[in-house]
C-alpha cells in the first residue's frame, strides 16, 4: 500500500445519500478528479448508505467522498462509517463536501471521517489531499 | 469672466468611437487582459451608438405596462406600489416555522414565503425510514392538513399571499392549503399566493423528483388548469430559473432554460384544449439574481421582452395580461461564502439592487449565515432590513426603469434576449423541453458551465472576495441556526397520531378515488382537495403516483 502513488490510479466514489438534490458540488469534484487522472466512479442522487457501501465496494473504491448539502450530514456520515464497518470495509476512506458547520466537522472527524471539505475549496486541494491520504489498495 | 476657448488648446476629439478606439484607447493600458462577467461574456471597453448601445425605442423599449415591457409590467411600477418582500422561511415543527412567519410579518415583511423539508419535498411521510435525519432539518415538515392548519395558525389566509416553493409534491401541498382555506370559511377566489409547482427545472436543475417528466409535467398543468378555472389570485406554477442558474448556469443558459420551460407548460396546456389568454395570465417567473450587476439586470429586462414577443408572435395572445412576464427573484445563494459570511451582507445588497433596477415583483434576500445552516432571526432582520433600505433610502424607486437607455443596458439586454432565443430554437429543434430534458441537453450545458467557472475560479479568473483573493482574516465566527433532532420525533409521533385516529372507510375510499383520478388521467387537484381533508397524507399521494405513473431515477450523467 502506497498514498496515491501506487501502480494504479486512485479509485474514487463519489456519493448522494438521502433526499438532497444538490449535486453541483458532487460533479465538478467529480470531474476534476477525473481530469487529475484518478478513477470516479459517481453514484447519482438520492442513494441509501446500504447502496453506496455495496457499490463501494463492488467497484473495489479506495475511498468514498460523500457529498451533503441537506443538514443530514450528522445521521448519513455515523450511518455510512458504521455499514463500512459491518460489510469489514472500514479501509475504505471517508472523506466529505458540503454545507458542514465548523463544529460538526470536529465531531465527524471524531468518528473516522477523514477531511470535509466546505465551499469555496479549491479543487488541487482536494486532489492534494487524496494523494497524501488515500492509500491505494494492491 | 470666461475665457474664449483657444484655437491652440491640445485637447484630444474623436470623430467616432472607431476612432477613439484606434488613438485614445489603443496607447493606453489595461489592468488585466480580458474583461469578462460571471457568465464568461466578454465585455467592451465602452459601448456606444456605434457598437450596440442604439436603441430603437418604440420597438424595443415602449412604456411600463405596455408591450413589450422591457420596462417593466405595471404602468406605476414602485410608485404604485413597491415589490413585495417575501422572505422564505420554514424550519422545524408547523409550529416553529408559524412563530418565523409572525416574526417576519412583525418586522414589516410583506409576504410569505414557505420552505418544506426534504421529506415534504420528496414524498415522504416523516415516519418513512427515507427521512430519517432529514425531518424539519431544511425546511417545515408538512405531512398532513393538521400540519398546514398549524403552519397558518393565526394568519388569515385572504389577507396574506403565500408563496411555497414545493415542486413533485406541489399538488398535495397545494391541496392541504386550499383545504385549510375550506375548512375556514374562506373561497378559493379570495385566496392569493404562489405555488412553484416547477418540475422541468426539477429535472433540469434541483432534482426533486417522484415520477418521469411526461406525468410530472401533466401534474403541474393540472394546478394550472385548476387555478385558471376556479383560483384567479392565485400562482399556479413558478417557472424557476433559481435552481438552474445556483446549479451553475450562465445567465442567458438561466433565461433560456426558463423561458422553454414555461413554452413546455404552454404547449402541454394547449394539448388539453385550454386557451392562451385563459392560463397564460396565471404563469408567473422565479429568477436568481446573481453578482455581475449589469448582467443581471438586463437579464431581467430581456426576460420580459422575449417572454412578450413568445406569447404574442408565437402563441397568438391576445391580452397583455398573457404576455406579461411578472417574477420573483431571490438573491444568490452560491454567491454567498462561508468564509468572512459578515462580507455577504454586501453580496446581498448588491444583488438586491440589481433585482430592483430589473424591476421585478417579489423579492428574497438571502442572510448572511446560509451557507452555514439555516439563518437565525436577527441574519433575517438584517436581510430583510436590506430591501427596505433600497425601497426607501436609496431614491432608487422613485423613478421607473432608471437605466433604461444606457447605452451599456441596452446593448447587453439585445444580446442576452437574441442569446436565449437561439437557445430555445435549439430546444424547439429538439422537439421541445420535455424531449431536451429527456436526452439531458440542459443538464449537461449546465454541468459544463459549472465546470468552467471552478476552473475559472481556481486559475483565479474569477474572483470570490475572502475564497481566492483577500484571504486575511478568514476566520470569523457567527452565530447559527440549530434544529433540534427532537423535531423529527414529535414529527413521527404526530403523524402516527394522525393516522390512527382517521375515519379508516373515508380514508381508503378517498385513496381509491385519487388513484382512479391518476390512472383516468382526470384532473387530480379536486379529488385531492376532497382526499386530504378526510386524513389522506402526503406520503400516501405519493405513493399512489409512484404506482401509477412510475419512479424517476437520476442516470447520473457527469
Amino acid at each position: 500500500m502506497t498514498a496515491g502513488q501506487g501502480t494504479r490510479p486512485v479509485r474514487i466514489l463519489i456519493a448522494k445519500a438521502g433526499l438532497d438534490g444538490h449535486d453541483r458540488g458532487a460533479k465538478v469534484i467529480a470531474r476534476a478528479l477525473r481530469d487529475a487522472g484518478m478513477e470516479v466512479i459517481y453514484t447519482g442522487l438520492h442513494q441509501t448508505v446500504e447502496n453506496i457501501v455495496r457499490a463501494a465496494i463492488q467497484e473495489d473504491v479506495d475511498c468514498i467522498g460523500l457529498s451533503i448539502l441537506s443538514g443530514a450530514h450528522m445521521t448519513l456520515f455515523p450511518e455510512l462509517l458504521s455499514q463500512l464497518k459491518k460489510e469489514k470495509a472500514e479501509d475504505i476512506v471517508v472523506f466529505g463536501g458540503g454545507i458542514i458547520p465548523k463544529d460538526d466537522i470536529e465531531a465527524l472527524k471524531g468518528q473516522g471521517v477523514k477531511q470535509v471539505f466546505i465551499p469555496g475549496t479549491h479543487t488541487q486541494e482536494v486532489i492534494d489531499w487524496i494523494k497524501a491520504n488515500v492509500p491505494v489498495h494492491e | 469672466m470666461t475665457k474664449k476657448p483657444n484655437s491652440s488648446a491640445q485637447f484630444a476629439k474623436s470623430g467616432s468611437h472607431t476612432e477613439w478606439r484606434a488613438k485614445g484607447y489603443a496607447s493606453q493600458r489595461e489592468r488585466k487582459e480580458k474583461f469578462s462577467s460571471i457568465s464568461f461574456r466578454e465585455q467592451p471597453e465602452i459601448v456606444t451608438p456605434e457598437n450596440g448601445g442604439a436603441v430603437d425605442h418604440d420597438r424595443d423599449l415602449g412604456f411600463p405596462g405596455e408591450y413589450p415591457y422591457t420596462r417593466g409590467v405595471q404602468p406605476t411600477m414602485y410608485r404604485g406600489r413597491l415589490w413585495t418582500m417575501r422572505q422564505f422561511a420554514g424550519f422545524g415543527s408547523p409550529e416553529d416555522t408559524n412563530r418565523r412567519f409572525k416574526y417576519l410579518l412583525e418586522h414589516g415583511q410583506t409576504g410569505l414565503s414557505t420552505a418544506f423539508d426534504m421529506p415534504s419535498l420528496m414524498g415522504y411521510d416523516p415516519d418513512n425510514a427515507r427521512s430519517r435525519g432529514e425531518v424539519g432539518r431544511e425546511g417545515v415538515s408538512v405531512a398532513t392538513i393538521e400540519d398546514m392548519d398549524t403552519l397558518f395558525s393565526g394568519i388569515a389566509l385572504d389577507q396574506v399571499t403565500t408563496s411555497m416553493t414545493i415542486n413533485c409534491t406541489a399538488t398535495v401541498a397545494f391541496a392541504f392549503y386550499f383545504a385549510v382555506a375550506k375548512r375556514r370559511g374562506l373561497g378559493f377566489e379570495k385566496l392569493g399566493g404562489t405555488i412553484q409547482n416547477d418540475m422541468f427545472k426539477e429535472f433540469i436543475a434541483q432534482k426533486e423528483w417522484i415520477c418521469p417528466p411526461a406525468p410530472s409535467v401533466k401534474l403541474v398543468c393540472d394546478v394550472v388548469e385548476f387555478c385558471s378555472q376556479s383560483a384567479p389570485k392565485f400562482n399556479p406554477v413558478s417557472i424557476s430559473g433559481y435552481h438552474i442558474r445556483e446549479a451553475g448556469a450562465t445567465a442567458v443558459q438561466e433565461l433560456a432554460f426558463t423561458i422553454a420551460d414555461g413554452l413546455g407548460y404552454v404547449d402541454h396546456c394547449l394539448s388539453r384544449r385550454m386557451k392562451i389568454d385563459d392560463f397564460a395570465p396565471r404563469l408567473s417567473f422565479f429568477f436568481d439574481v446573481h453578482n455581475d450587476f449589469f448582467e443581471e439586470v438586463a437579464k431581467f429586462r430581456a426576460a420580459r421582452r422575449l417572454w412578450a414577443r413568445l406569447m404574442r408572435e408565437r402563441y397568438g395572445a391576445k391580452t397583455d395580461a398573457a404576455c406579461k412576464l411578472r417574477t420573483h427573484a431571490q438573491t444568490a445563494g452560491v454567491s454567498l461564502t462561508a468564509q468572512q459570511p459578515v462580507n455577504n451582507v454586501a453580496r446581498v445588497a448588491l444583488q438586491a439592487l440589481a433585482a430592483v433596477l430589473g424591476g421585478v415583483q417579489s423579492l428574497h434576500t438571502n442572510s448572511m449565515d446560509e451557507t452555514l445552516s439555516l439563518p437565525t432571526e436577527d441574519a433575517v432582520r438584517v436581510a430583510l432590513r436590506t430591501q427596505q433600505i433600497i425601497a426607501d433610502e436609496s431614491g432608487i424607486t422613485n423613478v421607473i426603469d432608471p437605466l433604461g437607455g444606457s447605452y451599456y443596458v441596452e446593448r447587453l439586454t439585445n444580446e442576452i434576449e437574441a442569446e436565449a432565443l437561439r437557445y430555445i430554437e435549439q430546444i424547439d429543434a429538439m422537439g421541445g423541453m420535455l424531449h431536451a430534458v429527456e436526452t439531458g441537453f440542459p443538464q449537461k450545458e449546465i454541468a459544463e458551465a459549472a465546470y468552467r467557472f471552478q476552473l475559472d475560479l481556481d486559475a483565479g479568473a474569477q474572483t470570490i472576495v475572502g475564497v481566492n483573493r483577500y484571504t486575511e482574516g478568514g476566520e470569523q465566527e457567527i452565530p447559527t441556526l440549530k434544529i433540534e433532532h427532537e423535531v423529527e420525533r414529535q414529527q413521527i409521533e404526530r403523524v402516527a397520531a394522525f393516522k390512527a385516529k382517521r375515519n379508516k372507510a373515508l380514508h381508503a375510499d378517498a385513496l381509491a378515488k385519487v388513484e382512479s383520478a391518476c390512472r383516468e388521467a382526470r384532473n387530480v387537484v379536486p379529488v385531492l382537495i376532497d382526499a386530504v381533508d378526510v386524513g389522506v397524507t402526503l406520503g400516501e399521494v405519493s405513493d399512489i403516483y409512484r404506482k401509477v405513473f412510475g419512479v424517476y431515477t437520476d442516470p447520473g450523467m457527469l
